[in-house]
């Protein structure tokens, strides 16, 4: 480690202390080129992927799925449902990896984490610290993590008394990653000390879980902002960015998710810490995932895919990987009738 | 000034209600013109729309897809020249139009005629009616391009089915042609999809896909080729329409059974009271 980047990284950290600190770095930061990043995005999508490196794609995308459902109308049945589907994508084939994890609302976490606990055997993670890879999950808890969303998601419209204490219940009750929400009206209203003792709190209470930083950058409204909120929340400790919460009409996109691949990327660069993206919702088909995982890989490199450091928050995402891989196991296209509705 | 050029016709697919060229760009000289030929991603994505459409066409009422059917009766008259310019005789367009009007009257009568309320030894009133299968893949004849192609599309979508068609190899024209006559006519996008180029390529992927409920294989000449895709279609069980017989007479009354081969029968029991 160089003497300058050793004081950069002092510098870095000093920058929560004081609201005008931190609006000078965030409004230092360069701006982002609005057509170029959409140019680059769409460029980085007609990539052709085929045969082995596909199935290889395919299998490494199941692996960093975060089989989600947050609906109110989760039932204990339809999680452990879902858990299940998680420890073993496709039943008729061994061969199928399982996925990265089961994102559930925190009153659902017990039901998991129960279907979860003792599947797979010596998988024990040393809790880590900010910057460790994630690994695999606690012993308790299996091979599949268990990522809880939390902070009164999706609005983040709560005290902060109250986020907390979601936050220390949902952690209580067995998640080991939590997918917090940033308070997007201070954001806007320019409040960045407001939001950053925010996310330091959230980290703080989620003790060794995960913390997964949900900028919503559908609310954001530009590419600045999100390079901007994406320093923010890495700035705080979080050790995942995500892009959205899957609630408001636009969700991940390529385009915000390269510029949030080059701000994990600048970060590392800075600090020596490498931070996961976690692009969420709107993503549906092998297509799509593909084209993210060429993107990671020309944008921050092989180092990002890695379940640890590449998350897909999706549902019915892992359906068409499924139907894809058979595809290419069995030679026929198959159908959805041949796999699990959630 | 200069002479006019004339503007040439591409004929493409018709896949989910649109015309797009193969997804592997290729293209095949017939009947004077460029077709595209069509690859098993082709076939694929026509299946997707296919089964998109089953949801609304079967949900819609009996009596509004048989209007869309007579809508597009009036459209296929209309473009009658059209397809005599293509070298379809006059007689045989007549005839193809006479036979969808037929099968679109049966739209709101086939369920009265093929679906009742059955006797049974209890007290429970017993009712049966036939539902569409879902989506059919179908193996148009070679010849004749038009009425023979009517002939085996209206059947499968005037009771609820979606279809996607391999069409003729040699005479594609006339499908590429029904196809704008059926985008014009009010029928949902992905109802009935068309497939050109070659049924080697398109007909195995086709009856091996596993989210095909039917496959009709009226068109296929080539008794080996016929055997292959009975049994790829054996796998998820789908229902089998055998080639048709080479002296086939496409003029003839068809009957019912193109339509009823094509259907599942939902039988409902309900307790009755005293």
């Amino acid at each position: 480690m160089t003497a300058t980047t050793t004081s950069a990284r002092s510098e870095l950290s000093e920058l929560g202390r004081s609201e005008t600190a931190l609006r000078t770095f965030l409004h230092g930061l360069p701006g982002v080129d609005q057509v170029g990043a959409e140019q680059r995005a769409a460029q980085l999508g007609t990539r052709s992927i085929k045969t082995t490196a596909k199935a290889q794609a395919i299998d490494l995308a199941i692996r960093m799925v975060d089989l989600t459902t947050l609906e109110g109308a989760d039932t204990p049945g339809k999680v452990r449902a879902l858990a299940a589907k998680a420890l073993r994508p496709d039943p008729a084939d061994p061969s199928c990896p399982h996925v990265g994890a089961v994102c559930v609302y925190p009153a659902m976490v017990p039901y998991v984490a129960e279907v979860l606990r003792g599947s797979g055997a010596g998988s024990g993670r040393p809790p880590g610290g900010p910057g460790q890879p994630h690994g695999a999950a606690p012993a308790g808890l299996g091979i599949v993590h268990l990522a809880s969303v939390a902070t009164a998601f999706p609005s983040g419209q709560a005290p902060l008394e109250i986020k907390l204490a979601d936050t220390r219940a949902a952690v209580a009750a067995g998640a080991d990653e939590i997918d917090m929400v940033i308070n997007r009206g201070a954001f806007l209203a320019g409040r960045y000390k407001e939001v950053y003792d925010e996310i330091v709190a959230t980290k703080e209470a989620s003790g060794d879980a995960h913390l997964k930083v949900i900028l919503e950058t559908g609310e954001l409204a530009t590419y600045d902002n999100v390079r901007r909120a994406s320093w923010l929340a890495m700035l705080a400790g979080g050790d995942f960015i995500k892009t959205s919460t899957g609630k408001v009409p636009i969700a991940a996109t390529m385009p915000v998710s390269l510029v949030m691949l080059e701000a994990v990327r600048d970060f590392r660069e800075a600090t020596g810490r490498q931070v996961g993206v976690k692009p969420a919702g709107g993503i549906k088909t092998t297509k799509d995932a593909i084209k993210y995982l060429v993107m990671v890989n020309e944008t921050v490199g092989p180092d990002w895919l890695d379940p640890d450091w590449f998350r897909f928050g999706a549902s019915s995402l892992l359906n068409d990987l499924l139907m894809q891989r058979t595809k290419l196991t069995t030679g026929t296209y198959s159908g959805p009738d041949y796999f699990t509705l959630d | 000034m200069s002479e006019r050029v004339a503007v040439r016709k591409t004929y493409k697919l018709f896949i989910g209600g649109k015309f797009p060229r193969s997804e592997s760009g290729r293209s095949y000289l017939v009947q004077s013109s460029n077709v595209s030929l069509a690859s098993r991603k082709d076939a694929r994505d026509a299946v997707v729309a296919a089964r998109a459409a089953v949801k609304g066409w079967a949900g819609a009422t009996a009596y509004n897809r048989g209007q869309i059917l007579y809508r597009a009766a009036e459209m296929l008259e209309g473009r009658r020249e059209q397809f005599v310019a293509l070298g379809i005789p006059g007689d045989e367009v007549d005839a193809a139009v006479d036979r969808w009007v037929w099968y679109a009257g049966w739209a709101d009568k086939l369920a009265q005629v093929y679906g009742g309320a059955n006797p049974v030894a209890g007290p429970y009133f017993n009712i049966s009616a036939p539902e569409p299968t879902g989506v059919v893949a179908v193996v148009a004849p070679e010849r004749p391009a038009l009425l023979g192609l009517v002939s085996v599309i209206a059947p499968a979508i005037v009771t609820g089915n979606t279809v996607v068609v391999a069409a003729s190899a040699t005479e594609p024209l006339a499908a590429v042609t029904l196809a704008e006559v059926l985008a014009t006519s009010d029928l949902p996008g992905g109802v009935v999809n068309i497939l050109t180029g070659a049924i080697t390529e398109t007909a195995p992927t086709l009856a091996a896909h596993m989210d095909v409920n039917a496959i009709d294989l009226t068109g296929v000449t080539d008794a080996a080729l016929a055997t292959d895709l009975e049994v790829k279609a054996a796998e998820n069980l789908k229902r089998v329409l055998r080639p048709a017989p080479a002296d086939h007479d496409w003029t003839a009354d068809p009957g019912v059974a193109p339509m009823t081969a094509l259907l599942e029968t939902k039988t409902v029991w309900h307790p009755k009271g005293v």
